[in-house]
């Protein structure tokens, strides 16, 4: 297992994530940070609110894409940056989680780069030796 | 030793190259690229063959799945590809229109010259720059409720006319009058409606852009001047933004509906992102609706924002948008679904015309271009980097039998944007720009090295292909010398 939890992808016009986990639940975990590191400083976000999803999905990849879509989905319409992850339920059709974050300042918040989607171009996941999740963005 | 490309490619002539169906079992077209040799090495390295080939494989393709020569790696269609589909038998791919569903140039002359604007660039660009809300996440000045929003999806460009924004000879010169017909509401998800209210009149993003340039080339002084474009050294306003957050969601919600759409019609498809439906499928009409519906909101965005932008420059100059001049010479989009009429093989066919990143390009005497260019044809806005400079092109007759109606989009990416900033610091950037004369002023300083030149094609070799293979024809080009970004 590689000891970083994400690394960011070349890809001509947009940008890729690989996300790894000693499971399915933390490589999801770590591809939604990769997310918000493309957008700004993580370490700039501190934990003031959170926020809950619950989806259903017809399969993982399908899982992975609707999880950060939703994602991207409340950072455009409610401004909040997440920065920690609990992935409280997951299996091949559904997931659960709390995201923590605060509401954009543009005072303290550099905001990097804007996603406009995930896509199913390029998805993957490799469950060999832990996890291992690949996503293309378009920004 | 040959580059591998040559060894797929069969050479047509300079400009255009076959991708032979035979290269992947599934095409049901060849590929057609729209390229010079030397620009073949590099879109041979992306890969991008493999992408103009996954089109071919959709149901309902015709004549060839094609790439301009700004092709550049997208997700399931390349970015720079045209594909058109069968009304009867083909289908519709959210994937071939692109997240920001109607992204578009609209071009603005002006009366006023390089020698008077040049004094007063700071200023001017500082203005653009607090009159037009841009940037990641940035908030639009507009506040509409949701029944206001879905007019402005119905009307398009009109709704914004109607609240005092721009002149009303803006839609004349705007494709489809700046709004499409089949948009509804009701097919536009709730979740996309949110994204979209506060969003609207903003410029967002990414390579999203306010120019002011100067014409530093005439290649049809006839054409230009009919454009409103009559010297050199004229300054002109050029602007580049789609529908936002809005056109995002309604892609990303029709990809995915359209996804569990290809199981049940029985599609094969190499890719995912390529998901489609039937055009005559309740999947793919709801898809059309939405689509038309988030065109309109990039039209009715592009609206508010060249008002905002005439204001500018009335305040900065002392004088009415009357005064200087400030007509609009088109608007055009070049993320797209259209239904258009075509002769192939000598018969009329009615087709679904995909284009992502390529910009419509119809010849003089086309039924829908409006009457003060039937007589040179519909100008094609071509937008560079913005260290070097754009292109005012024309819809040729060529286009109509080869390209259903289409040429390139813009420079193209080389660079991924990852290694744009590996390479250069967005301060080094803004610096040589304004040593070359041009003011940039930018949310993000950090992105600015990811739209630097170096990340792009010259879009200089990009249109002259595609006027030589006579797509579209040159008429004038211009320089920036100030620039907002978001």
């Amino acid at each position: 297992m590689p000891e970083k939890d994400f690394e960011i992808i070349d890809h001509t016009a947009d940008v890729g994530i690989i996300a790894y986990g000693a499971d399915m639940r933390q490589a999801f975990v770590n591809a939604a940070r990769a997310l918000f590191s493309l957008i700004t400083e993580l370490d700039d976000v501190e934990e003031v609110l959170h926020r809950d999803i619950e989806l259903t999905a017809l399969g993982e990849e399908d899982l992975l894409v609707e999880w950060l879509n939703e994602l991207i989905y409340q950072f455009d319409t409610e401004s909040v940056i997440f920065r920690r992850f609990d992935i409280i339920h997951l299996d091949s059709t559904q997931l659960k989680a709390r995201s923590y974050g605060e509401k954009v300042d543009s005072s303290k918040h550099k905001l990097k780069t804007g996603v406009k989607a995930a896509t199913y171009h390029m998805l993957k996941i490799d469950k060999g030796d832990g996890c291992k999740v690949q996503v293309l963005f378009d920004i | 030793m040959p580059a591998p490309w040559q060894e797929i490619l069969k050479k047509i002539d300079d400009y255009r190259w076959e991708i032979p169906p035979s290269y992947k079992q599934g095409m049901s077209v060849p590929g057609l690229i729209f390229a010079s040799e030397s620009m073949l090495n590099h879109i041979w390295q992306e890969q991008v063959f493999q992408q103009v080939a996954n089109v071919a494989f959709l149901p309902g393709i015709v004549h060839r799945s094609l790439a301009m020569p700004d092709i550049h790696w997208g997700y399931g269609f390349p970015i720079g590809g045209v594909a058109a589909t069968r009304i009867k038998d083909g289908v519709v791919s959210p994937g071939g229109v692109g997240f920001d569903i109607n992204c578009g140039v609209r071009l603005v002359r002006t009366n006023l010259t390089e020698d008077e604007v040049r004094p007063k660039i700071e200023q001017l660009v500082s203005e653009l720059f607090i009159n037009i809300p841009s940037g990641v996440g940035s908030e639009g000045k507009i506040r509409t409720s949701e029944k206001e929003l879905n007019e402005v999806m119905v009307k398009g460009s009109r709704w914004a006319m109607e609240k005092g924004y721009g002149q009303a000879e803006d839609i004349i010169v705007t494709e489809e009058s700046g709004c499409m017909k089949g948009a509804n509401p009701d097919k536009v998800s709730s979740k996309a409606k949110k994204r979209g209210i506060p969003q609207l009149g903003t410029l967002g993003s990414g390579n999203h852009f306010v120019e002011v340039e100067v014409v530093d080339e005439l290649y049809d002084r006839d054409a230009a001047k009919a454009m409103g474009i009559e010297d050199l050294g004229q300054v002109l306003l050029l602007i580049h933004t789609g529908s936002r957050g809005f056109g995002h969601q309604v892609c990303t919600d029709y990809v995915a509906l359209l996804g569990e759409a290809v199981k049940r019609y029985g599609i094969s498809l190499p890719d995912r992102q390529l998901a489609c439906a039937p055009i005559n499928s309740p999947e793919g009409q709801d898809y059309l609706a939405a689509m038309s519906s988030a065109a309109n909101y990039a039209w009715t965005n592009r609206q508010f924002i060249v008002h905002w932008a005439r204001e500018s420059f009335a305040k900065v100059f002392g004088k009415s948008q009357q005064e200087l001049g400030m007509r609009q010479i088109y608007d055009v989009c070049h993320n797209v679904a259209k239904i258009e009429e075509y002769t192939i093989d000598g018969k009329k066919q009615t087709l679904c015309v995909h284009r992502k990143g390529a910009t419509r390009a119809f010849p003089a005497g086309h039924p829908d271009i409006p009457d003060v260019y039937q007589g040179i044809g519909q100008p094609v806005l071509i937008p560079g980097d913005m260290g070097r400079c754009s292109y005012v092109a024309l819809g040729t007759d060529i286009a109509m039998k080869e390209s259903f109606g289409s040429t390139c989009h813009g420079a193209g990416r080389v660079q991924s944007r990852a290694a744009a900033k590996r390479s250069l610091r967005g301060a080094d950037v803004a610096k040589a720009l304004a040593a070359r004369g041009i003011t940039v002023k930018t949310g993000s300083i950090a992105s600015l090295a990811e739209e630097a030149s170096e990340a792009y094609k010259d879009v200089s070799e990009v249109v002259d292909i595609t006027h030589k293979a006579g797509i579209s024809r040159k008429v004038a080009r211009a320089k920036p010398i100030g620039v907002i970004k978001g």
